[in-house]
């Protein structure tokens, strides 16, 4: 072919297609999110899991507990210690992470997650009940 | 057993082995995290840019477009412009409809002796529809993925991610979880589509006559990329805000390695690093390529416009009047016919006359 003009034309919009997150980026970068315990967590130590447990499934859980008590209305939680919990992403874990937007959402924005927890559940249920 | 996949297999294995082994040793995570894609991002972008160019530089012949329809002949015979397309417009819309809907795939066809001995071609479209399952599920991936290279994610990268979740899978049994994080159909959708592809090559006599090692190591490179993807989104569950700080750490020049990446991660991000690399020394290429294609991208005036060889040169000609002109006294001198006879050769007539008989 002898148009040279659209050979560099198509080179660069390559270029820039595949360079995409390097000229959007701007070499710039947030640092990665930290999350926030309120002190009523700080205070309970552990969690319903692991700390591990819970960032890798947590999302898994709260499934589980969903089906648990929605289909099956099972709503005691005893995890690998014995220890009972109530099956409530309100009542209970939103009872110590009352901080939604410091704890939830720090880490769900970083990595574009948007759950459909909160298209039920409101925010904070003792704000605003 | 056929060497020609069984080498793919092995190797794409022993790289699994390579980045597996690697990913347990903290100092070879740096090389499989940050240097192994920094060198392999670059070998793309050069490699692919120099393909492209070369392919460009290299003069075309002969007037080479593939003619699927009536070639704009007189005013009244009808055009086909798509098929064979002769103004600007109108090959970029048959490069938009190659390139985008896999045309000439689509024309495949099968030949079959009926009954009778009576020929008959059929539509053979499953390629077609395999290639486009794969193609598309792969671009909504690579889409999707810049979720790990951006901060803010675009709004283009959210809404792929809406569409490609829409339908919210979700299997919950006690013995097997599956459904949360939201499950991406195009995933599934890319291994199905390469798993195709790769029993085609296997099972259709004649496409496995024609297969060589280049043609399976991609597949199950795939195969392999899109498993470890899967494994690690809805079963490993590795975690994600240390995965994309990686990510981010080698778009914005400052690479670091966080602490609880798993193992299946680097073998993920080794698996494509080979990819991209590989890319622009293998068929791969034929995302550039289809571009550059002349049966594609020429138009179709072959009867309308003579196309001149550019590989024509200046040669030095002697033509033969210019030849009789240097010669001619010596020629006649030696009673060789010649075409212009000299002024003074009424002398050597008879000479001519004796030769002849």
């Amino acid at each position: 072919m002898n148009n040279k003009a659209l050979i560099v034309t198509g080179v660069v919009i390559f270029l820039l297609i595949v360079l995409f997150p390097f000229w959007y980026m701007r070499g710039k970068a947030a640092p990665p999110p930290e999350v926030e315990l309120t002190p009523k967590a700080k205070a309970a130590q552990k969690c319903v899991r692991s700390t591990e447990y819970m960032r890798a499934e947590h999302m898994q859980l709260l499934d589980v507990w969903r089906d648990s008590v929605v289909r099956e209305s099972k709503r005691i939680y005893v995890n690998p210690d014995g220890k009972e919990f109530n099956m409530s992403l309100s009542n209970t874990c939103l009872d110590c992470h009352s901080n939604k937007a410091e704890f939830c959402d720090r880490c769900h924005n970083y990595a574009s997650v948007r759950p459909y927890c909160w298209s039920c559940h409101i925010e904070n249920p003792k704000e605003k009940t | 057993m056929n060497l020609r996949y069984i080498v793919p297999l092995i190797a794409v294995t022993l790289l699994f082995l390579v980045s597996y082994l690697g990913a347990q040793v903290s100092a070879m995570q740096y090389v499989l995290g940050v240097v192994v894609p920094y060198v392999a991002i670059l070998t793309f972008v050069l490699g692919f840019a120099y393909r492209v160019i070369n392919w460009s530089r290299s003069p075309v012949p002969f007037s080479i477009p593939t003619t699927g329809g009536q070639q704009k002949s007189l005013p009244w015979v009808r055009h086909s412009k798509f098929d064979s397309p002769v103004k600007g417009w109108q090959i970029v819309v048959r490069m938009a409809l190659e390139i985008l809907t896999f045309r000439s795939l689509f024309r495949n066809t099968r030949m079959k002796l009926n009954q009778g001995g009576r020929l008959s071609y059929q539509l053979e479209i499953f390629l077609w529809v395999g290639a486009l399952a794969f193609h598309y599920a792969f671009l909504v991936v690579l889409i999707r993925h810049l979720r790990f290279f951006t901060d803010p994610v675009p709004f283009f990268v959210q809404l792929v991610e809406n569409i490609d979740g829409f339908f919210r899978v979700e299997i919950i049994y006690p013995a097997f979880k599956f459904g949360v994080p939201g499950v991406y159909l195009s995933s599934f959708v890319l291994l199905a589509a390469v798993s195709y592809l790769f029993f085609r090559r296997l099972f259709v006599r004649q496409v496995k006559y024609i297969s060589i090692a280049s043609d399976y190591f991609p597949l199950f490179l795939i195969f392999g990329i899109a498993l470890s993807g899967i494994l690690m989104r809805y079963f490993t569950k590795t975690d994600v805000t240390a995965a994309k700080e990686l990510t981010l750490g080698l778009v914005t020049f400052r690479p670091t390695i966080p602490e609880g990446i798993g193992a299946i991660f680097f073998v993920h991000v080794f698996l494509v690093s080979i990819l991209i690399a590989y890319f622009p020394f293998s068929k791969l290429m034929h995302l550039g390529g289809v571009f550059l294609s002349p049966t594609r991208n020429m138009p179709t005036d072959t009867r309308a416009r003579r196309h001149v060889n550019p590989w024509n040169y200046p040669v030095p000609v002697h033509t033969y009047d210019e030849y009789e002109d240097e010669f001619r006294e010596k020629m006649v001198e030696v009673g060789l016919p010649v075409e212009k006879m000299p002024e003074p050769a009424a002398a050597e007539e008879p000479e001519q006359a004796e030769e002849k008989e």
